[in-house]
């Protein structure tokens, strides 16, 4: 069945399939005149069943019989023996187009169609199975029949389970049995069925299929089995609250639009035209039912009454990770207030896998509202100078690094020591790609699960090492290695405040605004955002990103360098749409323009033809254009940027800047050059 | 020997070739020749086929293990004819006999119930030249076969480590470390990767040794192979069934190269895969290793061979002018004549009649004359009747015992194959134990056997017979009693042709037949010239019976 090579046919073989062919043509011909007059004569019925032990794939003819036996059963009324009869010969003509092809999916389906009728005996269904799954261990459309049986006939899974185990033994290269165990498995473990306690089970799980990876590292059956225990190592199934902005216990200095009054140490300063500030929360996986009334607000400030949360996520879907409200204040009115979040005070905090939020997560910080002396000034933000370098001192760091609620997960410990255990004994299989690259996932699993600051973060070095080997062994996956290693590298970063500190710096120019450069480090993708809330100015230029995916919850936000770059369009841009506190935009230097197929939404070439789209002023006013430059008109338009750096793409020149003009009126510096009004 | 019932005189009396003992090669020799359309007549001193190769009763084994430790008294030479005539004696294979039964009674009872091998302990690999040999001569539709369930490695601690010799079978065991199983699918990778290789002429993806590694002894590619020692042995010993210690240059009397060991390995891997029903690569012939000559036997009776048995030849008959072969003197007194004989490795002249020859004659007799042994090596075997298993739900197994791993002196590799009453060779609730070491002497060898012995099974205790099921400890509650024993060195005589006269290879030490179908044939391309060992035969009757447990060898 799998591994045989295919012969070529000789003349003799190719003559007689050729006479085969002849005969089912004019046996084909005479059913469909059958079928389409509605006969359901014996002898119309045994010519559909001529046709089918030689063509086992002609499905009109599987259907036909369908028809055919309905009629039937609608005639005899109920005589129990005649109706079994009629199946029983069903049944056959099933088992001997089998034999003929048992990957029919006609065939199976009648199958299962005709048991389903409830008048068959399902007893000698197992059986029958037995037969085939001898001949061809790994068929999917056995195992797929082999559930429908288990399920009719309410045989326990724990037999099934040692079906598994037969199978397997016998000869560990079969998905199929893998699958099954995984399906049954799963099931067992959530029933936490007795002996199917995961904390037990999963670990001699890894045993089993130790040996099917060690026995043969290049069967890749034991390693996909291997990939699902791992989820099931790492799946904490209730969501938990990673991070927020603010952070327990820390102070934020607000004010209105414009400059402090004074040069203020304060870790965080955010000033704010419209008078409020977002307040920000970052769940480890995707949630939904985030409210006012899941999640409670005790402030001191005024005019917070009910707020509204709303899903950072991209296709406008309820879920998310990251959940952003807004809160009032009023900066003519300077004092210290203090605000408590309650979240998940009462249940509707619901994962996207159907888990409930059910560790509640108080936190308190302090909001310090300034008068505003200054105006606001309109200078050009430079990234090349006016950085201070931060203060490695600082204690302002350590209310950033916040909160692992992982902690308070139950059954943690079996879990990090099976990644333990993991850990240490694929050091030992690493020569080979998959096992490098296990290796690497294992390490990771292992860093994200460490509190012990002793060990944090010790093994990062190795997990690029890995992946660079992984880069220079197999050019064929290079940018997902490439873009694991930009994750391990940002985890590694962000791992300590002060591995981070040495990327922080302050920004004169602005309020002494917290600067975070990771400038010329090849990165390729952005990970670790949750523990980067508080950024409000970002250098990622000198990168190799395609995409800003995951900057959508630095909430903070306001400048952002992706020059040189491998941007290939604005809609890699599409979720800085809602960073909406962004003025200042580089993106020089990149790829705009090069590709005019978006490769990210091949499926739609321009979101014009979709109906969401409604003209403004802008779109009547130039269609032309709207519709040559519709990636950056969507993301532009959506944007308060004050300065923009489009030069070095394709896509610049004096067409595009005088229509970025258009989409964004309020921008002031355009390539380097003031705009006069 | 002594009452024979009168024979009618054997018609034609003249024939192409006659062969006396009807062992495995002698057998082979007989379907090969009579099925290229020579005229044979094949005959045998004992009542029954297979000579040292037969399967017999426990009287019977006993009665042929001391029959023949003795030679019988030289007749008087005689020189009545226009022949010479030179008496021939029964030499002696067997030696150190020792025959101690337990259970007189309950053995007697079932007497008949046994088919014990004479050159036990021996199997057949799937893939050995014996069964396509049995395939290619039609000789397989006489002879059934079954799996041998399990092979392990033995060691003093008494316990039985599984062979792990497939994929499955890696994956499965327990004992080896992630590591040691990795290591070991890996070294199995390479040798099929090797060979094919080598059968496919495809250079570009597949791994070969080295020509240099190749030539290298192969315990030493072993090492370079960073397998480990664990490892190693069980390759080694029980996969490519090596007897002498590997890593012992000084005793070794044998230092396998890598290109032997590959082969050998080859013969194994091709074994596991070679019939669907099989479990694994080794089976055993129902009823007993005897079934194989008397299978070729059959087979040549079909073809025209005459089989006389229960007939001995007491003298050669030599032209008296040229010195050259011309017939035999059978036991019923009736002369013989043939172009070519083939005689049974006992058969010999008696020294004090070649004093008598002349050099033509000596010439012609001389594959006859018992030779100073160049290679002292020898074969110890041991039977044992046991009622239980050396291991709990197995019935067929192999065991072996490396070199030193059951005494720091153990030279050899013991082999120990256990037989259940599936293959009809005991009756039910006991098995029937073979085991077999190389030697330099008879005691040396004795000793192997009995420690091995004492490893697997119990003997009982002739004073406190009464009460051993209460006095026992857990540890050897679960080994099984010993009802009967049978000890015996044999020597190992090889095949020699000579023209005319020709003689046989008596049993080797080796587990399968390999070597010995190996010099048959060989034998046979001497004797017939270059022709064709059996020209295609068309299986008659190519019907598999229903699924018994029994292995099809069908192509």
């Amino acid at each position: 069945m799998h591994g045989r090579p295919r012969k070529a046919s000789k003349p003799e073989e190719e003559a007689a399939s050729a006479a085969k062919a002849v005969k089912l043509r004019s046996l084909q011909s005479q059913f469909m005149t059958n079928h389409h007059d509605k006969i359901y004569t014996n002898e119309a019925i045994e010519l559909s069943t001529k046709l089918l032990e030689i063509n086992p794939e002609a499905y009109t003819a599987w259907n036909y019989r369908k028809l055919a036996v309905e009629d039937c059963l609608s005639r005899i009324e109920s005589d129990p023996n005649l109706v079994n009869s009629i199946l029983d010969e069903e049944l056959r003509v099933v088992e001997s187009a089998l034999r003929q092809n048992f990957k029919s999916y006609g065939a199976w389906h009648h199958r299962k169609w005709v048991l389903s009728k409830g008048h068959s005996s399902i007893g000698d269904e197992l059986k029958l199975l037995d037969k085939f799954q001898r001949l061809d261990s790994r068929n999917f459309h056995a195992w797929n029949y082999r559930r429908f049986v288990v399920e009719l006939t309410n045989r326990s899974e724990q037999d099934e389970l040692h079906y598994t185990d037969d199978m397997i033994n016998n000869n560990f290269s079969n998905y199929s049995a893998w699958h099954n165990r995984s399906v049954l498995l799963s099931s067992l473990l959530a029933q936490n069925a007795d002996g199917f306690m995961p904390n037990e089970r999963i670990p001699d799980e890894y045993d089993l299929v130790h040996s099917a990876i060690f026995t043969d590292p290049d069967d890749q059956s034991g390693w996909f089995y291997h990939l699902w225990l791992l989820d099931q190592t790492l799946n904490v199934e209730t969501p938990l609250l990673t991070s927020s902005w603010p952070s327990h216990g820390s102070t934020v200095s607000l004010s209105g639009a414009g400059c402090l009054n004074g040069s203020s140490s304060k870790f965080t300063t955010f000033c704010s035209e419209s008078g409020s500030f977002p307040l920000i929360l970052y769940f480890d996986q995707a949630v939904g039912g985030v409210s006012s009334s899941t999640v409670t607000t005790d402030s001191e400030l005024k005019g917070n009454g009910d707020l509204v949360w709303e899903p950072i996520s991209y296709k406008n879907s309820q879920v998310s990770c990251v959940w952003v409200t807004h809160l009032k204040y009023v900066s003519s009115d300077p004092c210290e207030y203090k605000v408590k979040i309650r979240v998940g005070n009462s249940p509707g905090i619901v994962s996207s896998r159907g888990h409930n939020f059910s560790a509640p997560y108080e936190f308190v910080f302090t909001a310090h509202v300034h008068d505003t002396v200054k105006d606001s000034q309109e200078g050009i933000v430079s990234w090349t100078d006016g950085f201070d370098i931060w203060d490695a001192k600082s204690k302002d760091l350590n209310s950033l690094i916040t909160l692992d609620q992982l902690e308070a997960e139950i059954d943690f410990k079996w879990r990090q020591e099976a990644i333990d255990s993991e850990v240490e004994c694929f050091g030992i299989l690493s020569d080979s790609k998959i096992g490098k690259l296990t290796l690497a996932r294992l390490l990771m699993a292992r860093e994200a699960m460490v509190s012990d600051d002793a060990v944090k973060g010790v093994r990062y070095e190795e997990i690029l090492q890995l992946y660079n080997d992984l880069m220079a062994l197999d050019s064929s996956h290079y940018q997902y290695y490439k873009d694991e290693h930009s994750v391990a590298f940002l985890h590694k970063v962000t791992s300590s405040s002060e591995s981070l500190s040495r990327h922080l710096f302050r920004y004169r120019g602005m309020n002494n605004l917290v600067c975070l450069r990771l400038n010329n480090l090849s990165l390729s993708r952005i990970a670790s955002v949750e523990k980067l809330l508080f950024v409000q100015m970002l250098d990622l230029s000198h990168n190799e990103l395609h995409s800003t995916e995951g900057l959508e919850a630095m909430q903070l936000l306001s400048c952002l360098n992706l020059s040189h770059n491998r941007i290939r369009s604005f809609s890699a841009l599409d979720s800085l749409r809602h960073v909406k506190q962004l003025k200042v935009l580089d993106v020089s230097h990149n790829h705009i323009g090069k590709h005019s197929v978006d490769t990210t939404r091949y499926l739609c070439s321009s979101p014009l033809s979709n109906s969401e789209w409604s003209p403004d002023d802008v779109g009547r006013q130039n269609p032309g254009l709207v519709t040559k430059y519709w990636d950056a008109y969507f993301v532009l338009r959506d944007l308060n940027l004050k300065q923009l750096d489009i030069a070095g793409n394709e896509i610049s020149g004096n067409e595009f800047s005088s229509f970025v003009l258009q989409i964004v009126p309020k921008l002031v510096w355009l390539d380097g050059q003031k705009l006069g009004n | 020997m002594i009452d024979l019932p009168p024979y009618p005189p054997l018609d034609p009396s003249n024939y192409d070739l006659i062969i006396v003992g009807t062992g495995v090669s002698e057998s082979v020799l007989a379907a090969a020749a009579s099925s290229s359309g020579s005229s044979v007549l094949h005959l045998d001193p004992n009542p029954f086929y297979g000579s040292h190769f037969a399967s017999l009763s426990l009287p019977d084994l006993t009665s042929f293990l001391h029959s023949n430790s003795v030679s019988p008294p030289p007749l008087p030479p005689s020189n009545n004819h226009d022949f010479i005539s030179v008496d021939l004696v029964n030499r002696s294979l067997y030696s150190s006999v020792e025959i101690s039964s337990f259970e007189s009674e309950i053995l007697e009872e079932h007497s008949r119930r046994f088919n014990v091998d004479l050159c036990g302990p021996r199997v057949v690999f799937c893939a050995d030249e014996s069964i396509n040999l049995m395939l290619k001569s039609g000789a397989n539709n006489y002879v059934e076969f079954k799996s041998i369930d399990a092979s392990f490695v033995g060691d003093s601690s008494g316990e039985l480590r599984n062979v792990p010799d497939s994929r499955a079978a890696i994956f499965k065991d327990k004992s080896l470390t992630l590591l040691e199983k990795n290591q070991l699918m890996k070294f199995f990778k390479l040798v099929q990767s090797h060979l094919a290789s080598s059968t496919e002429n495809d250079d570009t993806t597949t791994v070969k040794i080295s020509e240099e590694d190749m030539e290298s002894p192969f315990v030493d590619f072993l090492t370079k192979m960073r397998l480990p020692p664990k490892i190693k042995s069980i390759i080694l010993y029980a996969i490519a069934m090596l007897d002498y210690d590997q890593d012992n240059m000084e005793t070794c009397r044998h230092i396998l190269k890598t290109k032997e060991g590959i082969d050998r390995m080859a013969l194994y891997i091709i074994s596991m895969g070679r019939f669907s029903n099989a479990l694994g690569a080794l089976i055993y012939p129902i009823y007993g290793q005897g079934e194989l000559p008397q299978a070729f036997c059959r087979r040549a009776a079909v073809k025209g061979c005459i089989y006389v048995l229960r007939m001995p030849i007491t003298a050669l008959l030599l032209d008296k002018e040229t010195g050259g072969y011309k017939g035999v003197r059978l036991a019923s007194g009736q002369e013989i004549f043939s172009q070519k004989l083939i005689l049974d490795p006992c058969v010999t002249v008696g020294l004090e009649s070649l004093s008598s020859l002349t050099d033509q004659q000596n010439e012609t007799l001389s594959v006859l004359v018992p030779k100073a042994l160049i290679n002292k090596e020898k074969v110890a075997r041991g039977i044992c009747v046991i009622r239980g298993s050396v291991k709990a739900d197995v019935s067929n197994a192999l065991i072996v015992y490396p070199p030193k791993s059951l005494f720091p002196e153990q030279l050899t590799a013991i082999r120990v194959m256990q037989l259940g009453s599936g293959l009809a060779v005991c009756p039910a609730d006991m098995h029937v134990l073979y085991l077999s070491t190389l030697c330099d002497n008879d005691d040396q060898g004795i000793k192997s056997l009995l420690s091995a012995m004492s490893n697997l099974i119990r003997l009982p205790d002739p004073e406190n017979h009464q009460s051993d099921s209460v006095v026992e400890n857990d540890t050897c509650e679960a080994k099984p009693i010993l009802l009967w024993r049978a000890l015996y060195v044999q020597e190992p005589v090889k095949g020699e042709y000579g023209g005319t006269i020709s003689s046989m290879p008596s049993p080797d030490g080796n587990l399968n037949y390999n070597e010995i179908v190996e010099s048959a044939l060989k034998l046979y391309e001497q004797l017939m010239g270059s022709e064709e060992l059996f020209k295609e035969e068309t299986s008659v009757e190519n019907t598999t019976e229903e699924n018994d447990g029994g292995v099809d060898i069908e192509d």
